[in-house]
């Protein structure tokens, strides 16, 4: 059967799991009639040229995992910030782990999305923010159809998270492939600050794909950093779908680092609803084999006097690729908008493959708008001076590439993070860690 | 310390250096002049490991051992330095960063482990204070930005560092004001010792008063034509190339 098939007469066995009663049923069945009739994105829509779903469209996924696998904290440290105190909320295969995480409705609401959608105490919320900034796309309508459970995290006003909270999703499934559909809700009241991390890894090498959304409300004079940490294996794959809305002078920073996966499609939407707005979206890309990742991104400046800042890297080998597709809209009231992009990529190998493509529409007069995007290799000369100086070639090369993507690393917050995406990177080019930038 | 032999090398096919024949010994200071596109460079990228040069014959001895097959970075290994006439621009790397991975990349060649940190901070701030560099260049990005002046301190500063058993200054007196050209002269003549040598390679003499040569050779067509001591240096800076031209010209007809 293909997939959208299944998926259409697993929706049939999904609302028999939950309460047709709730509000939130209409949501979804609007959703899944939106995907009925678009289907999966192909390469014809100018949205998707550059990456095509039909290598992992083809596996027969299980919709509905069973319960949860037994896995222990040992399984999982290593892909958690551990070295710091955080809250985490842990899925195994879509199913929230309540013994791998630490919750808290302590101050803030670092929890379940299973319960702000079903509990009468969180009605108000999910009416006000659930499924209001994501748009009718075949993707996000699919996740909004099977939404169920996620991470729910609400920050009152002027509290200050004081520690990170971790998002992290784990697969384990033992006999088939896997389809995932996380969905996750992060509100900032005004004056609020938190951070997060998000991860999705798989522990199986059964073939995974997660298709997940995220909203996020940054409100009135709040900050929200969050961290995507991308370095799955290459059977799994990814389609993050990230909606931020930005109320008057809020701040949010992302910081997407790719490293692994098979196909990784990061649509990453900043909507800027209020004067004196700062978005910032940086990543590092390093792939190598047949990996492929696709950052589309957007920051709509619908208001005067506010700033965005897109900095994105990547590094190629092999047959890998990667796409860079960039947006910024200003809209014609939105004066002194100063927007900033800039992409630049080093291919390796002759084999590799990288797209970049910004798109820049400005109605508004008053603007700063800059763009830039580089393709490139390493550069020989350096690469040269470096040995010279006693650093052999692996190792110059490494440096080089740490060099370039130093200038996205240089705005993490949380040094545990900084320390572990270096190691990461470091591991990744085969490298023993001698150098910390 | 380094013997060259007969070393014949050529770019993209067009042969650059014809037959040059070289001995080293350990304290000694060796001068290079010559005109422009005599080779002087390729001569200093070719002792250096530069991969884009092609050795068609000949051999590079160093301490004996034959080190034409070797990497740019296992000749460092082995203590070969090379002061660059145009030092590479690298951001994102900074200047103390940088020397302290090259430090222990060179440690490690030898079985030993990193520098402990403060024995590292240390040598760091001696170093830098030989050459008279401001404390806050070495957070800087690795000569980016930097003057000409600054480039080529930095590079006297890694030379410092890393203490080489023979060190190629190629052209750097080149963009040195005289005050600059003071310090790094000043640098270089306070690192020298009885066991470890320098080639200096230079168009012009000026860097020879400071840095006293024991032997000048001239280097013309890819071959060394004439060696003598320090004051061949300053009969050709009164009289230029020109007459060398003109008496190997006779020579060879």
């Amino acid at each position: 059967m293909e997939l959208k098939d299944k998926l259409m007469s697993s929706y049939l066995a999904f609302e028999e799991q939950v309460d047709l009663e709730n509000d939130i049923h209409e949501v979804r069945n609007k959703a899944i009639k939106f995907f009925e009739q678009s289907g999966f994105p192909s390469k014809k829509q100018e949205a998707w040229k550059y990456t095509s779903l039909n290598s992992i469209l083809k596996e027969d996924y299980s919709i509905f995992p069973k319960k949860e696998d037994a896995i222990d904290y040992k399984d999982i440290k290593k892909y958690l910030i551990h070295d710091i105190d955080t809250y985490t909320i842990v899925f195994v295969d879509g199913i929230y782990s309540s013994h791998l995480s630490r919750t808290t409705h302590d101050k803030l609401d670092a929890c379940l999305m299973s319960s702000a959608l079903n509990k009468d105490k969180y009605k108000p919320v999910i009416d006000k923010y659930f499924n209001k900034i994501v748009p009718e796309d075949s993707m996000s309508s699919l996740n909004t159809a099977f939404a169920k459970e996620g991470a729910y995290i609400r920050i009152p006003k002027n509290i200050v998270a004081e520690k990170p909270i971790q998002v992290l999703n784990f697969f384990t499934s033992n006999e088939a492939a896997l389809m995932v559909q996380p969905r996750n809700l992060i509100i900032a009241e005004e004056g609020a600050h938190v951070q997060i991390i998000e991860r999705h890894q798989s522990l199986t090498d059964h073939p995974v794909l997660t298709n997940s959304v995220t909203e996020v409300y940054v409100e009135k004079n709040a900050e929200v950093d969050y961290y995507k940490i991308q370095n799955d294996k290459t059977t799994s794959s990814l389609i993050d779908n990230t909606y931020i809305k930005q109320e008057r002078d809020s701040k949010c920073s992302m910081h997407t680092f790719s490293l692994g996966g098979k196909i990784t499609r990061n649509n990453l939407k900043f909507y800027q609803q209020g004067e004196n707005c700062n978005s910032v979206l940086k990543g590092v890309t390093i792939l190598e084999g047949k990996q492929h990742v696709d950052h589309n991104t957007l920051v709509h400046h619908t208001q005067p006097n506010c700033e965005s800042h897109q900095d994105y890297k990547g590094v190629f080998s092999e047959k890998s690729v990667g796409v860079f597709n960039g947006n910024v809209l200003v809209d014609r009231v939105a004066q002194k908008t100063n927007a900033f992009q800039s992409n630049n990529n080093i291919l390796i190998d002759d084999t590799a493959t990288c797209n970049s493509k910004p798109q820049l529409e400005i109605f508004a007069d008053d603007v700063k708008c800059s763009h830039g995007c580089t393709i490139g290799q390493l550069d020989n000369e350096a690469l040269y001076y470096l040995r010279t100086r006693g650093i052999p070639k692996k190792e110059a090369r490494a440096l080089l590439m740490f060099a370039f993507a130093n200038n996205v690393l240089s705005s993490v917050k949380i040094p545990e993070i900084k320390k572990r995406i270096t190691k990461q990177i470091a591991l990744k080019l085969g490298v023993e860690l001698g150098f910390n930038l | 310390m380094l013997k060259i032999k007969n070393l014949h090398a050529s770019v993209e096919g067009e042969k650059i250096l014809k037959g040059i024949n070289l001995e080293i010994n350990p304290g000694e200071v060796h001068a290079i002049m010559g005109p422009n596109g005599s080779g002087k460079s390729t001569l200093a990228s070719v002792i250096a490991g530069n991969e884009d040069f092609e050795v068609t014959q000949g051999d590079i001895l160093f301490e004996k051992a034959n080190i034409s097959e070797l990497s740019p970075d296992e000749r460092a290994h082995k203590g070969i330095f090379l002061s660059f006439q145009y030092p590479v621009e690298i951001p994102g790397v900074s200047v103390t960063n940088f020397i302290k991975t090259s430090i222990n990349q060179v440690r490690k060649s030898r079985g030993q482990k990193d520098m402990p940190a403060n024995e590292m901070l240390k040598k760091i701030r001696e170093k830098s204070a030989l050459l008279d560099m401001d404390r806050k260049f070495l957070s800087r990005s690795l000569n980016e930005g930097f003057s000409g002046g600054e480039k080529k301190r930095n590079e006297i500063f890694q030379m410092a560092m890393l203490e080489p058993k023979l060190a190629i200054l190629d052209e750097t007196d080149s963009g040195l004001d005289i005050d600059a050209l003071r310090i790094v002269a000043d640098g270089v003549n306070r690192l020298k010792t009885k066991d470890n040598a320098t080639l200096v390679i230079t168009h012009y003499q000026r860097l020879l008063d400071y840095v006293i040569p024991d032997v000048v050779h001239v280097l013309m067509d890819g071959k060394i034509v004439k060696t003598g001591g320090k004051d061949l240096a300053k009969e050709l800076e009164e009289k230029g190339y020109d007459w060398l031209k003109e008496e190997r010209a006779e020579m060879t007809s």
